[in-house]
């Protein structure tokens, strides 16, 4: 059961696709030697909430019909993990969170739907920060991921189900969503690749919401060739969400391989600043002279506002969770509180049990900068700096393709270290918010190693240029072998 | 600027949120961190600058108004932890 002398779970999605293609195996087959590796790998990595088996194994008995009567999708039998933030008909959908541990969504998001509807397999749903609100998967009700590059250290977050299982080789493909980094910052500490694509890309239809300005479903792979031939698939218009673009869909994966000779390199100076740990910034350096080598040319650019994007970030998402948050009544769905005398109490106690201490504080941070007298000194001031930004990269976009820099301010960190201090941990995102404010895509990719973990060069461009970065991130790859590194248990 | 313990308590009101007293204690104390840091934007000079509502600029789309969904509410009702005919059950609100 081998393709190339490889194992089937180290194989990219580009790769198993071939031997599916070929016969060297069937879709049942690669399910069920993935389901295995989970079944042991993951008491120690805790990246599920679920594992669908059954689901999975027929599915995969489909994908394996379909191909044999020629309708094979563009993902047929390719197995992938959703993120427990999309709803799944049938399958419990708990956004890591105990307010939701009980409930099995009555419908598919847009995202499950398109990738089932290609041939996907699904092998389970992805730990994560309860309600994507965390960059450590440490406020998961589940429990935190373990990174499989160092289990006493955190895979980041929120989608840090979807990054240490991609990285420990449970599955090629896993999706994720990211409001200030939630993909590419756990893809960065993982060595994993993960794209954020632009606001209204991808559906967010049956997707939990968080802070709906900035919510947007990417995915985490090992290679940018897998990311372009997921993203293919889960991008597009969405009538059931009214905040998606109807913009054309370029092909991702035939727009990859050319050159990117000529291609312009902004480079902003407060992302080297001293926020950032000097051996990673080496190391994302090496990255962009890499880049040089292939024909890019690297230009500074001025982004005046930067350094206000993560207090702008904790006050718009924060807003617009407490908002989005609400729904969460103890009637129709979730926990509900038992023996209350009366609704109130019903509300406050169903909200109080159910929610965990970092949700809790958004929701109440939200709370307060909405609230009769704080609005125009916190969001309406926000909203303002909010548009600096933005202006900030639309004028960075005149000059340059795509802005690198570096993913995360530091290597994974240990669990514990940062949970206490919400500070600390919200400014992990200090590279990413802007693209999340500005909704401009974003990919990170592995570039090489700080005391044996992964460091991730952070790649942003203007809107719907997607293909940009995916070609940028794919050369980078053609000539490089970070993203072939395997954590040592796992290979 | 300080929160008190009672602008959190209301706060937490307000957010339809019950903590206990030593989450009280806590969310002072991080609360009160959190508005310090973002008390930053107060710096920036937004004389003049437009609220950004929506980060591409777009206008909300509106649908036709037409019946699109199927009628799922057994299905729905699953969820929702006491039903009785096809209605969701709170506590009595009517004396």
């Amino acid at each position: 059961m081998s393709s190339g002398g490889e194992q089937l779970y180290a194989q990219s999605m580009a790769e198993l696709a071939a031997g599916l293609e070929q016969g060297d195996f069937t879709s049942v087959e690669l399910a069920e030697s993935l389901l295995a590796r989970i079944g042991e790998a993951d008491a120690k990595l805790n990246a599920f909430i679920t594992v669908t088996v059954d689901e999975a194994l027929a599915a995969a008995a489909n994908a394996d019909k379909a191909r044999a009567a020629g309708k094979a999708g563009p993902l047929n039998g390719l197995p992938i993990i959703h993120k427990d933030i999309f709803c799944t008909r049938g399958v419990k959908t708990t956004c890591g969170s105990r307010m939701l541990d009980n409930f099995v969504a009555p419908y598919d998001a847009t995202v499950v739907a398109k990738l089932a509807a290609a041939g996907a397999v699904v092998l389970g749903k992805s730990n994560m920060d309860e309600f994507a609100m965390g960059s450590s998967n440490e406020t998961s009700y589940f429990g935190p991921v373990r990174n499989p590059w160092n289990l006493e250290y955190s895979p980041g977050g929120s989608s840090g189900g979807s990054s240490a299982a991609v990285a420990a080789r449970l599955a090629p493909a896993a999706t994720g969503t990211d409001t200030g980094g939630s993909i590419r910052q756990p893809a960065a500490l993982t060595g994993t690749v993960g794209i954020k694509p632009t606001y209204g890309r991808v559906s967010r239809y049956g997707m939990i919401a968080f802070a709906s300005s900035l919510d947007q479903a990417g995915v985490i792979t090992r290679t940018a060739e897998d990311a372009a031939r997921m993203l293919g698939v889960m991008a597009g218009f969405d009538e059931r969400d009214s905040t998606s673009i109807d913009h054309p869909v370029p092909d991702y994966l035939g727009g990859i391989s050319q050159s990117i000779e000529g291609l312009r390199v902004g480079i902003v100076r407060q992302h080297f600043d001293d926020g950032l740990d000097p051996k990673c910034g080496e190391r994302v350096k090496e990255a962009i002279a890499t880049l040089e080598s292939l024909g890019a040319t690297t230009v500074e650019v001025d982004m005046p506002n930067i350094d206000l994007s993560v207090p702008t970030y904790y006050v718009v998402a924060p807003a617009e969770c407490s908002s989005n948050l609400s729904r969460f009544d103890g009637v129709r769905f979730g926990h509900r509180a038992e023996d209350a005398d009366d609704l109130l109490e019903l509300y406050c106690r169903s909200r109080g049990e159910g929610f965990g201490d970092e949700v809790k504080r958004r929701i109440m941070t939200g709370t307060y900068v909405l609230s009769a007298g704080y609005y125009d000194a916190y969001y309406l001031k926000a909203q303002q700096v909010r548009h600096l930004i933005a202006d900030d990269f639309k004028k960075a976009f005149a000059d340059v393709d795509v802005i690198a820099g570096p993913t995360s301010p530091t290597p994974a960190f240990r669990l514990g270290d940062k949970i206490d201090d919400p500070i600390t941990m919200y400014l992990n995102d200090i590279y990413t918010i802007g693209a999340n404010l500005a909704g401009l895509p974003g990919i990170s990719v592995p570039c090489g190693f700080v005391d044996d973990l992964p460091v991730g060069l952070h790649l942003v461009a203007a809107h719907f240029a997607e293909e940009t970065l995916l070609r940028c991130a794919y050369q980078y790859q053609q000539h490089t072998d970070w993203h072939k590194a395997c954590p040592e248990d796992y290979q | 600027m300080s929160l008190s313990k009672d602008q959190v308590k209301r706060i937490a009101m307000l957010a339809r949120l019950e903590l206990t007293e030593a989450e009280y204690a806590e969310s002072v104390k991080k609360l009160n961190s959190i508005v310090d840091f973002v008390d930053q934007l107060s710096q920036a000079d937004t004389r003049d600058v437009v609220p950004m509502a929506h980060p591409l600029h777009a206008t909300q789309r509106l649908r036709a108004d037409d019946v699109t969904e199927t009628d799922d509410r057994d299905y729905f009702q699953k969820n929702a932890a006491t039903v009785s005919d096809g209605l969701y059950l709170v506590p009595k609100v009517i004396e």
